[in-house]
């Protein structure tokens, strides 16, 4: 019992993925503990939404282990390991876009059978206004921003215990990129909702982050808290400088 | 004039039948990407299901209504045609499912002439009658000695697809089952990333147009008076095709192409040929694959991403 309450949240070990022949990710290492947020930094095509979505297990890790709760999960369905409370905002929205705005938010919230709704809608619906606003517009009419805000507030809706965020400030507009990642803080702060945030935006995710994980063609090769690897002069090289936003 | 408003009532009545076996097509073209070959087998098996159910009603149960001793069979037929459809599903099409797309396609084709075959041994390969379960019509006008009339079984076929549609509708709109399986159909991955069970939501899928197979099955027995083993291929192609013609994936378009191909069928029976009912239907399909692909309610491929 004391084990699974003080171990993280989220524990990674070893994770190796496959995509058919070719390996993606070649032993992963990550916690995330309760009430963190924990951000993985890279560059593009290092393995950081592979990972995600190894962690929801589509694909699965050919090897290693995934723990959530003290929970194996490794080989669970991935419909199962949703309903332990673990929400993705995944890379590309992936937006339901011939389901209106209330529809998309429906499905977050199917897995209480729309219990909590009213008040759950209401909450997202303070942090993101806009979506009020076009609650009766079909998702794929939505811009990229409203979309994005759309799959943070579905994910939202599920309740999670881990809310994971794919490059969720992904061709935003700098003030839309501010308020989405204020929000986050905010959840963080006031809910204690734990989050798992990739982002190629290095500068405001490791601002924002308690720690953070750098991943180089599907190894990670650092971590540290936010502070630290933002002082450090490889980050700021590789992914900072030219990059401040 | 006569003419026209009789072939009317014919092609509405007709073309209820290819609308909810249509239904089937479409639904789980959209949510899997399969044209599913063996749904018109499924169909004539029901008809078989609602005949047996029906002569045992009036015979060892002594239900003396046909009209009761049809609704209680339609409805019995209803459910092991969905349990059928959840069988095959199960044992045909999911362990294929990630596959090459044929191959589904294959294995469908293969189960269509499983079905088809069982029932020629099981039930023989004759016409199987049944006794005329509703009698009477309504004329409703006459001229010339050419009366037009509405029997009682072309308002009880009308009036059961509209009510069923519309229960279908609901659904399929309004309820959450309804919603995941749009959502699936819409992205598989994402559903699931929310929780939904998705093999689940495509065996349900499966079972509901089975269900309105069997709705049409037992609407065609009572109609015709007769079923036959090879009596799925037809309707099945024609409730196809109207599912292409409305647009394949598209629920109001499976019911709008059936009613077209109804009427396209018995207008061409009553002003042309009848012998060549069927090359006018299907030459309807040949048509819109070549100038319309979509259909006529079907989406364009493009959508703003």
């Amino acid at each position: 019992m004391s084990a699974t309450m003080e171990g993280p949240l989220l524990q990674v070990r070893g994770v190796k993925t496959y995509y058919g022949k070719i390996i993606a990710l070649k032993g992963v290492d990550v916690d995330v503990k309760r009430g963190e947020i924990v951000t993985l930094i890279g560059a593009n095509g290092a393995g950081k939404s592979t990972l995600m979505m190894t962690i929801c297990g589509s694909p699965q890790a050919r090897e290693g282990s995934i723990t959530f709760e003290g929970r194996d999960i490794t080989r669970m369905p991935t419909h199962e390991i949703a309903r332990l409370r673990i929400a993705q905002s995944p890379e590309g929205r992936r937006i339901f876009p011939r389901m209106t705005v209330l529809e998309n938010l429906q499905m977050g919230a199917a897995l209480d059978k729309l219990a909590y709704f009213d008040q759950d809608v209401e909450r997202v619906f303070t942090l993101f206004p806009r979506l009020k606003e076009r609650i009766g517009q079909r998702g794929g009419t939505l811009s990229g921003g409203e979309q994005q805000m759309l799959a943070i507030a579905r994910a939202l809706m599920t309740r999670p215990k881990l809310l994971m965020l794919d490059e969720p400030s992904l061709g935003l507009a700098p003030l839309i990129v501010k308020q989405i990642f204020e929000a986050i803080d905010e959840l963080n702060r006031t809910e204690g909702l734990t989050v798992f945030l990739v982002e190629q935006n290095a500068y405001h995710a490791l601002r924002l982050a308690h720690r953070g994980y750098v991943m180089v063609n599907g190894l990670i090769t650092m971590s540290g808290t936010g502070r630290e690897l933002l002082e450090k002069p490889e980050i700021r090289a590789a992914y900072l400088e030219g990059g401040r936003h | 004039m006569e003419i026209f408003l009789q072939q009317l009532i014919n092609g509405v009545t007709l073309g209820s039948i290819y609308g909810l076996i249509a239904i089937g097509y479409t639904m789980v073209f959209g949510i899997i990407g399969m044209v599913n070959f063996s749904h018109g087998d499924v169909f004539m098996v029901s008809a078989f299901f609602a005949l047996i159910f029906f002569l045992l009603f009036m015979t060892i149960l002594g239900i003396g209504t046909p009209i009761i001793a049809l609704l209680l069979a339609m409805i019995l037929a209803m459910v092991l045609t969905g349990l059928l459809s959840w069988t095959i599903e199960r044992v045909a099409y999911r362990p294929l499912r990630g596959s090459f797309r044929l191959a589904p396609l294959i294995s469908a084709i293969g189960m269509s002439i499983v079905l088809s075959n069982f029932i020629q041994v099981a039930q023989g390969p004759r016409n199987k009658p049944v006794p005329p379960m509703v009698n009477g019509t309504i004329d409703l006008m006459e001229r010339d000695g050419f009366a037009v009339t509405v029997s009682y079984k072309q308002i009880i076929i009308v009036l059961v697809t509209a009510v069923l549609l519309a229960a279908f509708w609901y659904v399929v709109q309004k309820t959450p089952l309804g919603r995941a399986q749009r959502a699936c159909e819409q992205d598989r991955k994402m559903a699931a990333l929310l929780g939904v069970n998705v093999d689940r939501t495509i065996s349900l899928t499966f079972v509901m147009g089975a269900s309105l197979a069997a709705v049409a099955g037992s609407m065609y027995l009572m109609y015709y008076g007769v079923v036959h083993f090879a009596d799925g291929f037809v309707p099945g192609v024609k409730a196809f095709t109207a599912a292409v013609l409305g647009g394949i994936g598209s629920l109001p378009g499976a019911v709008l192409g059936g009613l077209l191909i109804g009427l396209i069928e018995t207008f061409w029976s009553g002003y042309f040929s009848i012998d060549y009912k069927d090359v006018a239907a299907f030459s309807i399909l040949a048509i819109v694959l070549i100038f319309m692909p979509q259909g006529i309610l079907g989406r364009p491929e493009v959508e703003k991403v």
